[in-house]
C-alpha cells in the first residue's frame, strides 16, 4: 500500500474498519474525539453503523447490545468516559460480549488534564469494574501499532469472547507518523465461533477445551437468555456454589489458556544488556532512544516494551537474560506497572521507577539522568 | 379463557424457570401474560423477539419468556435494546423496567430512546416503589405516600409518565393497568405494532412492599383500588376531566407519526454512498 500520513486515532480506525467491526456507539470526550468522527463519516458509506449516544453508559451497552445481536462491535473514550463505562464491561466480561473500548488516556484524576498526555488508567483497565474478572488490555506505541493493535483487539474479543481494552496515550493519539498499511488480504481476520448444532442442543455458556463457549446471535434461531448475573451453562441465574465456582473459574481459565498468544512484546538490545528498561505506549519511544544513547556512552543497556499490559507479561520479564540485573520502569504516573513489575521480580533485580504525571513527557534526559 | 391459557404456555421457558421469583399477588406476573398473548395475536415468530429487561423484580421478566432474552444492568436497558435493534432493525425489541430502572437510574436513557424515536417497545412495570431492594421511594411513589427512605412520607412530586414520555417525543404513549386484563392486551398489542418507540405504563400492585407499607390492603384490594382510582380516557371527556376527577387517566395518550430511527438510518447510508 502507499505510505500515508496518519495519526494514531485514525489509524485505529481504520485497524477497525480492516478488523471487521460493523458498529461503533460514542460519546464526545478529547483526546478520543477523532475516532468518533470519522467513525461517523466511514460507516455508513460501508455500510455499516455509527450512533452517538446520550453517554458512555449508554454508547458501552449498545455496543454490547449489538454484539450479542451479531455485531463486531466498539466504542472510544478517555478518562471520565471509561470510568462511566466500567460497569457495562463488567457485564461484558460476565456475559462474554465480545466488544472493544479504546481509552485515549488524558490527565487526571476528575477531568484532569483533558488535552495531555497520562497512563495513568493502567490499572483502572484491569480493575476498574467491580468483581473478579479477567481482561485484556493492549497498548501502542506508534501509529503502525494504533492500526495492528486494534485489530489484534478486535480478534482476541471475538476468540476469547471479552471485552478488550485498547489503552491509547494521548500522544500516540495525537501523533502523526507516515506509515505503510499492509494489504487487507494479508491480515488475519477472527471472527467469534458459533454454534451449528441444532438449537435445541445448543448450551450457550458450556466449557469446553478453549474455555469459550459458542456464540449465536440473537435472530439466529438459537433463543437463549444472557444474563450479568452469575449464570450456569444454559445462561439462566445460579447461586449454587459448585456452578458459581465453575462459571468464574472458566473465565480465567479462557484467557490463562491464550496467554502465550495474548503477550506481545517487543525485545531491543536485550541479548547482553545489564539494564534493561520496561517501557509501553508513547514512553517506548523515548526509551528507545535513550537505550542507544547509552550504548553509545559504554553502557549496556536495552529495551522491554509491552504491547499487551494485562494479563500482565510477567514472562516477558522473567525471560530477561541472567546478565540483566536493573529494570528501570518509565511511566505517565506513579508507578502503575512499576508495581508489577516489582511483583514478579521477586527481589531478583534491582526495580526503579521513573514516575511523571505533571502532564509533560518523560524526556530523553530525565531517563538518562536515572538509568546511567 | 382457557384459550389463552395454552397459548401463554407455548411461550415460557418450563425447564428449571419456574416457580417465579415474584410475590403471590404481585401484579408482574399479570403484565408477563399480556405480554405474551400480544405476541401470540400479532403472530410473531419467537425467533424474531428480543425481550431485554433491566434490574429489579419487574427485570427478571426476561428469565421466563422463550424468545432472545437479554436481562442487563439497572437503568440502561434501553440502551443496550439500542444496539440490539440496530444490528438488526429486522427483530421486533421489547424492553422491560421498573419504574425506578426506566425513570430515575435510567431517566436519561428513556429520554434519549423517545426522542431518537427508535422502532421499540419500552414497558414500565409502574409498583410506586422500588421493589427489589425492598421498597424505597421511586420517581413515580406518589407524593404523602410511605417508603423504606421516606418513612415520613414522600415529599417529592412524581413522575407523570404519559407528559415525560410526549414530551421526549415518544409516537405512542399509554397507561394501563393489571386489573383491566382485556384492555391492557389491547394496549401490549398497539404498543408493539407501533412502527416507532412506544411507551407503555402499567400500574401494577406490589403488595409485598408497598402495599405493606401503605397499609393498602391485601393483593385484592390492591388490584381493586386499581379499577377505583383509575379512569379510561375512552370514558373521560378529555383528559383534563379525567384528571380533574382526581384519578388517574388510562388509555392511549400519544399516537402520532415521525420517521423511525433505523429507517432514517438506512436512508443515511444511501446517500453516504450517493445512491
Ligand atoms: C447501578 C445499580 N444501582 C443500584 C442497584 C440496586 N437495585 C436493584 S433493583 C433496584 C430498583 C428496583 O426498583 P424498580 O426499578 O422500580 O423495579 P421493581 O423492583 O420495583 O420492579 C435497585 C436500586 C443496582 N442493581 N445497580
Ligand atoms: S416485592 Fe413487590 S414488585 Fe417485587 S415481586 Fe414482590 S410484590 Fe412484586
Amino acid at each position: 500500500m502507499e505510505p500515508q500520513l496518519l495519526m494514531g486515532n485514525e489509524a485505529c480506525v481504520e485497524g477497525a474498519i480492516v478488523a471487521g467491526i460493523t458498529f461503533y456507539a460514542g460519546y464526545p470526550i478529547t483526546p478520543s474525539n477523532e475516532i468518533g468522527e470519522i467513525m461517523s463519516r466511514r460507516l455508513p458509506r460501508l455500510g455499516r453503523t455509527f450512533i452517538q449516544m446520550e453517554d458512555e453508559i449508554a454508547s458501552m451497552a449498545a455496543v454490547i447490545g449489538a454484539s450479542i445481536a451479531g455485531a463486531k462491535a466498539m466504542t472510544a473514550t478517555s478518562g471520565p468516559g471509561f470510568s462511566l463505562m466500567q460497569e457495562n464491561i463488567g457485564f461484558a466480561a460476565m456475559a462474554e460480549v465480545p466488544c472493544v473500548v479504546v481509552n485515549v488516556m488524558r490527565g487526571g484524576p476528575s477531568t484532569g488534564l483533558p488535552t495531555l498526555p497520562s497512563q495513568g488508567d493502567v490499572q483502572q483497565a484491569r480493575w476498574g469494574t467491580h468483581g473478579d474478572h479477567p481482561i485484556i488490555v493492549l497498548t501502542p506505541s506508534s501509529v503502525r501499532e494504533a492500526f495492528d493493535l486494534t485489530i489484534k483487539a478486535v480478534n482476541f474479543s471475538e476468540q476469547y469472547r471479552t471485552p478488550v481494552i485498547m489503552l491509547m496515550d494521548e500522544v500516540i493519539g495525537h501523533l502523526r507518523e507516515k506509515v505503510v498499511l499492509p494489504q487487507p488480504e494479508s491480515i488475519d481476520i477472527i471472527n467469534r465461533a458459533r454454534p451449528t448444532c441444532p438449537p435445541e442442543w445448543y448450551r450457550p455458556f458450556e466449557d469446553n477445551k478453549s474455555g469459550v463457549p459458542l456464540m449465536a446471535a440473537f435472530g439466529d434461531g438459537y433463543r437463549y437468555h444472557i444474563t450479568g448475573l452469575t449464570h450456569d451453562e444454559m445462561g439462566f441465574p445460579t447461586t449454587k456454589p459448585c456452578e458459581v465456582d465453575a462459571a468464574i473459574n472458566r473465565l480465567f481459565k479462557k484467557i490463562r489458556q491464550g496467554f502465550d498468544e495474548i503477550m506481545l512484546c517487543e525485545t531491543f538490545l536485550t541479548d547482553d544488556a545489564t539494564c534493561v528498561i520496561v517501557a509501553y505506549g508513547s514512553v517506548a519511544r523515548t526509551a528507545k532512544s535513550v537505550v542507544l544513547q547509552l550504548r553509545t556512552a559504554g553502557k549496556k543497556a536495552g529495551l522491554l516494551k509491552l504491547q499487551t499490559l494485562w494479563p500482565f507479561p510477567r514472562r516477558a520479564i522473567e525471560g530477561l537474560p541472567q546478565s540483566v540485573k536493573e529494570l528501570y520502569v518509565p511511566e505517565m504516573n506513579m508507578g502503575q506497572i512499576y508495581r508489577e513489575v516489582l511483583r514478579v521480580n521477586q527481589g531478583r533485580r534491582t526495580v526503579r521507577k521513573i514516575s511523571k504525571v505533571d502532564g509533560e513527557l518523560i524526556t530523553p534526559q530525565e531517563m538518562v539522568q536515572v538509568v546511567a | 379463557m382457557a384459550y389463552r391459557n395454552i397459548n401463554v404456555y407455548q411461550y415460557l421457558r418450563h425447564e428449571k424457570k419456574f416457580p417465579l421469583i415474584w410475590c403471590a399477588g404481585c401484579g408482574n406476573g399479570i403484565v408477563l401474560g399480556s405480554i405474551i398473548r400480544a405476541l401470540h395475536t400479532l403472530g410473531l415468530p419467537k425467533d424474531q423477539v428480543v425481550m431485554v429487561s433491566g434490574i429489579g423484580c419487574s427485570g427478571r421478566t426476561s428469565t421466563y419468556v422463550d424468545v432472545n432474552t437479554l436481562h442487563t444492568t439497572h437503568g440502561r436497558a434501553l440502551a443496550f435494546a439500542t444496539g440490539v435493534k440496530l444490528a438488526r432493525p429486522e427483530l421486533t425489541v421489547l424492553v422491560v423496567m421498573g419504574d425506578g430502572d426506566a425513570l430515575a437510574i435510567g431517566g436519561n436513557h428513556f429520554i434519549h430512546a423517545a426522542r431518537r424515536n427508535i422502532d421499540m417497545t419500552a414497558f414500565v412495570y409502574n409498583n410506586n416503589i422500588y421493589g427489589m431492594t425492598g421498597g424505597q421511594m421511586s420517581p413515580t411513589t406518589p407524593q404523602g405516600k410511605i417508603a423504606t427512605t421516606a418513612p415520613f412520607g414522600n415529599i417529592e412530586q412524581s413522575f407523570d409518565v404519559m407528559r415525560l414520555a410526549e414530551a421526549a417525543g415518544a409516537t405512542f404513549a399509554a397507561r394501563g393497568t393489571v386489573f383491566d386484563t382485556d384492555r391492557l392486551d389491547e394496549l401490549v398489542e398497539l404498543a408493539i405494532r407501533k412502527n416507532g418507540f412506544s411507551v407503555l405504563e402499567i400500574l401494577s400492585p406490589c403488595p409485598t412492599i408497598y402495599g405493606r407499607h401503605n397499609k393498602l390492603g391485601s393483593a385484592v384490594d390492591m388490584l381493586r383500588h386499581l379499577d377505583e382510582d383509575t379512569v379510561s380516557l375512552d370514558e373521560a371527556e378529555n383528559i383534563a376531566d379525567a384528571i380533574k376527577s382526581g384519578k388517574i387517566p388510562t388509555g392511549v395518550f400519544v399516537d402520532i407519526d415521525r420517521p423511525e430511527f433505523c429507517e432514517s438510518y438506512a436512508a443515511l447510508v444511501k446517500k453516504a454512498q450517493g445512491k
